[in-house]
């Protein structure tokens, strides 16, 4: 029986625990078949041209090398996603669109060998003219994309012309705010192996999604579903930087494996990872916000424009994340939201934690702290008159049923502020010249797919009993130390009544387990978690069916043995599997064509609320204080929950203080840890994280999604924070000391300080 | 391609003296090969370079490591690692600013291994230890098989960017700092990318001494060294700003002529890590902070504008 301990609600240890801190987990850099090759990438080193020809220095030692290009890709050249306009390598003839795009693939027995070999490969390049800028980009002299250069357009509106609300109300704010890349620099830089068995191929390697990878190979590769195998490696961080992009690497071991006969392994350095693969969308938002003296909000109008980079990749899918969270979490009768990828010629941006809302959520909660100070009002004040209460209806018309916990979780942050500072944090010293401000923030995070998403999706889970007795979860969903794992393992036991250490978590393999659907979205816990609870419930009254038939007493204590009666019927039977399929609750309803209904099946809501210290000698801001309330729905494992909410936070005060990538001509110019900063525990203030749960009827125990969440807010209320030191806007992230200090300077000029 | 063997390269010649002799004599005979100490500056990019045909050892060479005192100062071998200097009551008391600057050079794990011979080598214009040395009035000491020892102040001691007067048959043997004279003060303040593990984007090292200074009374300044990192494409002492201090009181009127004289005199750049404009600013901030600072009564350790970074 299970432990209290182990219980859906506490926190055992992670079942992934040990292996991680002994050394023996093995990621795919440990794996080394005989005979491997190591694979490295020959790369564009313009943003933008023809490519011509391909030449290879024959004064080079080929013969130990395996060369590819564009032409030995046996199915179609493209990574396969949403608009298939991305080649894996790009053909002579073919148009370089980024700095860093791979052209060929070379694979040797060593890696100095295929560092010499990549070395020995010219580009010949005709230039074009590229687009860095999003300005660039809507000009379109320069056509990347279409006639506009735009990957696409969502609007969404509700309520009234948006003008005539606005004129009518007493108080209109306007801002532009702009948002930089961010690189998710995960642990692990990114890495997969392929090694062909016949004629079927195995990928294994560092991902999220082994289904994109599925997809997109089998396309490239020609292949049936069932001769192409990927199998997720323990995986060093994902934050989404592993969602899209291991299917290029995949692709590109897979060919050299094929080519050279033997096994290859491609795993990047962090410079190239840095370089060459996606990172958060760079953004700028135009957002007017009309309100009555009393502060009630009348009418918003956004304007969202995200740089998708040189290909469309999951751009929309951000976008629209981006778009369905524009408005804030505020009841305002009429808004218009108008959201737009534009082509450039960086490398492609992407999926990271947050998925688009991050960028609009900076933009309307700095609306929100400039229409507190315009009006004169407590901006806790000017947000508790117009937080969604459960009931109220959002810009795309869904009516909040349930679960919603925007006041609860600003009310626990409020408390929380009146509690005295933790101790042991770090602050400056009072001083004159030290300047300090506070900044609150409240936003929401839809959790699962957007819209009619997980409908499509049709996620599945099975729990089984395997071959060997061994009661097993099998989902596609995968653990790239976020915990899943254990997560699952958690919901399983508690449904079977088992301990956690009697489940096993199998390995994510696309001939193993079924397709979950992607490990993103902060679905994997209150969507592929539910279907884990479903199965594992479906088994549990199979066997205990099978006690019955095999005729043990009601009373045999054998009877609420489930280990032993699982391996009953596997010595008896063989596999027990039960697969649960997604089907949404009932009343969701969505409109593709016109943006309306129900976004997403539910939302979690949170509150932060930042105290900055800005030392006006250097212009360096401490954040001296970081409250953040956070609702889950359910704490499967407080201790993983609390984990994913503190990393989201500080990986979100690193966008805001600290994280830049600098693009000089579409390169990345700073792709190293020691120039790519992000922030270290030093930086990290003691946080004060709290859980609220205001329950999901339709997640498991509860649950709605947390991974997401706690990368939205805390970027606004660190630069309201710093306004409120400064007294000038901060209206772009990140706030680097040399951004405050032109700001401060300008604002100076402008006699706005 | 079956049957083709791994090309391998070579692993290099490693030799570890036991004594500074046969280290002289290793460099001497392989004046190519490269000199090791701690490892944490020639590591960085090492498999992207040609491998050197020999290394020559130095890490933990007894005769490099010592920090010893003499009448006329302290003695730092060049082998001496930050922990080392950390761990050195004297550097505290005496020196505190480099004592301030080993303690913000990297984290734990690069103070064990980096030695202050390797900062002065490496002669990065972002090595955190070269303005103290500029402020302290440190000398260097090297020495050849060939010709002994010999003595450099180490305001001379960098050649251009990146370069030393190190000659291609030397080592760095070990760093002299002059005892400074009762009373004065020092300050180090290194402004980085964040708080660990960063490289400098403008640092200060400074030493005053104050006369006639007694209760309500600031006194003037007989002695001052102001020494910059990051501005330049090495660090600079600011002739120009120690002139305006000396013979001057510090005051509010003092800081403000200080600001502008930084202002006039470095001509920083913008990279990577930061800007021009920032960089100019800051260093004339740190500077008048200095100088504001003297006019309190006592300076608060080395660093009250840093905060409480352990
Ligand atoms: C993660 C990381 C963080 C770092 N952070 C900082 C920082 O915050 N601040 C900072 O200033 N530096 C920093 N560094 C750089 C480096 O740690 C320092 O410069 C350190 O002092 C180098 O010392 P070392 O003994 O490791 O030098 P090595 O790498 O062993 O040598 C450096 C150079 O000095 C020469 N050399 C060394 N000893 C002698 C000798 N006795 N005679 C002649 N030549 C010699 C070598 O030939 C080489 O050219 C960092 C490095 C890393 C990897």
């Amino acid at each position: 029986m299970i432990g209290l301990g182990e219980r859906v609600g506490a926190s055992p240890p992670r079942v992934d625990g040990a292996a991680k801190v002994t050394g023996a987990a093995r990621y795919v850099d440990d794996l080394q078949p005989p005979g491997c090759l190591v694979g490295r990438t020959v790369r564009s080193r313009v943003a933008h041209g023809v490519l011509r020809a391909l030449e290879r220095d024959p004064g080079f030692d080929w013969s130990d090398v395996t060369f590819v290009t564009a032409a030995d890709v046996p199915g179609r050249n493209v990574v396969t996603l949403i608009e298939d306009d991305q080649p894996v390598l790009v053909p002579v003839g073919g148009t370089i669109r980024h700095h860093d795009e791979a052209v060929a693939l070379v694979a040797a027995p060593t890696k100095e060998k295929a560092e010499a070999a990549r070395a020995a490969v010219r580009l010949v390049v005709d230039p074009l003219p590229a687009i860095f800028t999003l300005d660039d980009a809507l000009r379109a002299e320069v056509k990347l994309h279409g006639q506009d250069n735009v990957f696409k357009r969502f609007e969404v509106t509700r309520g009234d012309d948006v003008e005539r609300a606005l004129a009518a109300c007493d108080v209109v704010v306007e801002g532009v705010y702009e948002t930089g890349a961010q690189e998710q620099m995960y642990i692990e830089p990114q890495g997969m192996l392929a090694a062909w068995e016949g004629d079927t191929c195995h990928v294994t390697g560092s991902l999220q999604c082994p289904y994109y990878v599925h997809k997109a190979l089998k396309v490239t590769l020609g292949l049936p579903a069932e001769r192409v195998v990927i199998t997720q490696a323990v995986t060093g961080g994902g934050f989404g930087g592993k969602e899209e992009y291991p299917s290029m690497i995949g692709a590109h071991a897979a060919l050299l494996a094929r080519a050279a006969g033997r096994p290859v392994k491609v795993v990047y350095e962090r410079d190239e990872d840095v370089a060459a693969t996606t990172k958060r969308h760079p953004s700028r938002v135009r957002h007017r916000l009309g309100l009555a003296k009393d502060g009630r909000m009348l009418a918003a109008d956004v304007d969202v424009l995200f740089d998708g980079g040189a290909y469309a990749t999951l751009t929309q899918v951000v976008l629209s994340r981006g778009v369905l969270h524009a408005a804030g979490p505020y009841r305002i009768p009429t808004v218009r939201i108008v959201g737009r990828a534009l082509a450039t010629n960086h490398p492609p941006h992407g999926a990271f934690r947050g998925f688009g809302a991050p960028q609009t959520t900076f933009a309307y909660e700095r609306q929100t702290a400039k229409a507190a100070r315009a009006l004169g009002m407590d901006p806790v004040a000017l947000r508790r008159l117009n937080l969604y209460r459960d009931g109220d209806v959002t810009a795309t018309g869904q009516t909040l049923r349930g679960s919603v916990a925007a006041h609860p979780t600003l009310d626990r942050v409020v408390a929380q502020l009146e509690q005295p500072p933790p101790a042991g944090r770090r602050t400056l010293p009072q001083a004159p010249h030290v300047k300090r401000g506070r900044g609150v923030a409240t936003y929401f995070h839809g959790s699962g797919f957007t819209g009619s998403g997980e409908e499509r999706l049709k996620g599945q889970a099975t729990v089984a009993v395997a071959a060997d007795g061994v009661l097993e979860v099998r989902a596609g969903s995968t653990d790239m130390g976020q915990g899943a794992t254990t997560t699952f393992a958690q919901i399983a036991a508690t449904a079977l009544d088992v301990h956690v250490s009697q489940v096993r978590v199998a390995q994510p393999s696309t001939d193993k387990v079924p397709d979950s659907g992607p490990t993103v979205a902060s679905r994997t816990c209150m969507i592929v978690g539910g279907l884990v609870d479903q199965a594992a419930r479906a088994v549990r009254s199979k066997l205990e069916a099978f006690a019955a038939e095999v005729g043990l007493a009601a009373d045999d204590p054998a009877r609420g043995d489930l280990p032993a009666l699982a391996r009953r019927w596997a010595a008896a039977r063989g596999e027990l599997a039960e697969t649960h399929t997604y089907r949404p609750p009932a009343g969701i309803r969505w409109d593709d064509q016109t943006y309306r209904g129900d976004a997403y099946p539910v939302f979690g809501w949170a509150a932060c609320a930042v105290d900055v210290a800005v030392d006006t000698d250097t212009w360096e801001v401490v954040v001296e204080r970081c409250v953040h309330a956070v609702d889950v729905g359910k704490a499967i494992n407080p201790t993983i929950v609390q984990g994913q909410i503190d990393g989201g936070t500080v990986q979100a005060l690193g966008w805001a203080l600290w994280e830049s990538v600098q693009y000089r001509e579409g390169k990345v110019l700073n792709d190293r840890m020691t120039n790519c900063i992000i922030p270290t525990a030093i930086e990290a203030p003691e946080l004060e994280t709290l859980l609220v749960e205001e329950p999901y009827a339709h997640g498991p125990f509860g649950a709605k999604g947390v991974g997401e969440i706690p990368m939205d807010g805390p970027g606004a209320a660190v630069a309201s924070a710093v306004e409120d030191a400064l007294g000038v806007a901060m209206d772009e992230l990140p706030l680097l000391p040399e951004v405050v200090h032109r700001r401060v300077r300008a604002g100076r000029a402008g006699g706005a300080a | 391609m079956s049957g083709a063997t791994p090309t391998r390269t070579p692993a290099p010649a490693w030799l570890r003296p036991a004594t500074l002799a046969d280290a002289l004599a290793a460099r001497a005979a392989h004046p190519d090969w490269l000199v090791v100490a701690g490892g944490t500056d020639v590591m960085v990019g090492s498999t992207r370079r040609p491998e050197p045909p020999g290394v020559l050892d130095l890490f933990g060479l007894a005769e490099l490591s010592a920090i010893t005192e003499g009448p006329d100062g302290l003695c730092v071998g060049a082998g001496a690692t930050y922990a080392a200097l950390l761990r050195h009551p004297t550097v505290r008391d005496r020196f505190p600013c480099l004592h301030e600057a080993a303690r913000e050079v990297g984290a734990l794990q690069i103070q064990a291994r980096g030695t202050l011979g390797g900062n002065v080598q490496t002669s990065s214009p972002v090595g955190d230890t070269l303005p103290p040395l500029l402020a302290l009035d440190a000398e260097v000491e090297v020495a050849s098989a060939a010709r002994g020892p010999r003595r450099v102040p180490y305001a001379a001691w960098i050649t251009s960017y990146r370069k030393t007067a190190l000659a291609t048959d030397e080592l760095l043997v070990a760093v002299h700092l002059p005892w400074p004279a009762p009373g004065t003060r020092q300050r180090w303040r290194k402004v980085g990318t964040r708080k660990a593990q960063a490289i400098s984007k403008v640092m200060l090292a400074a030493t005053a001494r104050l006369e006639g200074d007694g209760p309500g009374r600031p006194g003037t300044i007989a002695h001052a060294r102001v020494a910059l990192g990051a501005v330049a494409d090495r660090p600079v002492r600011l002739p120009t700003v120690e002139a305006l201090l000396v013979g001057a009181s510090p005051d509010p009127a003092l800081a403000e002529r200080v600001r502008e004289a930084v202002r006039a005199a470095i001509t920083p750049i913008t990279d990577v890590r930061s800007t021009a404009d920032y960089r100019r600013e800051v260093a004339a901030n740190l500077v008048a902070r200095f100088v504001l600072d003297l006019a309190a009564p006592a300076l608060p350790g080395a660093d009250p504008g840093a905060g409480g970074a352990p």
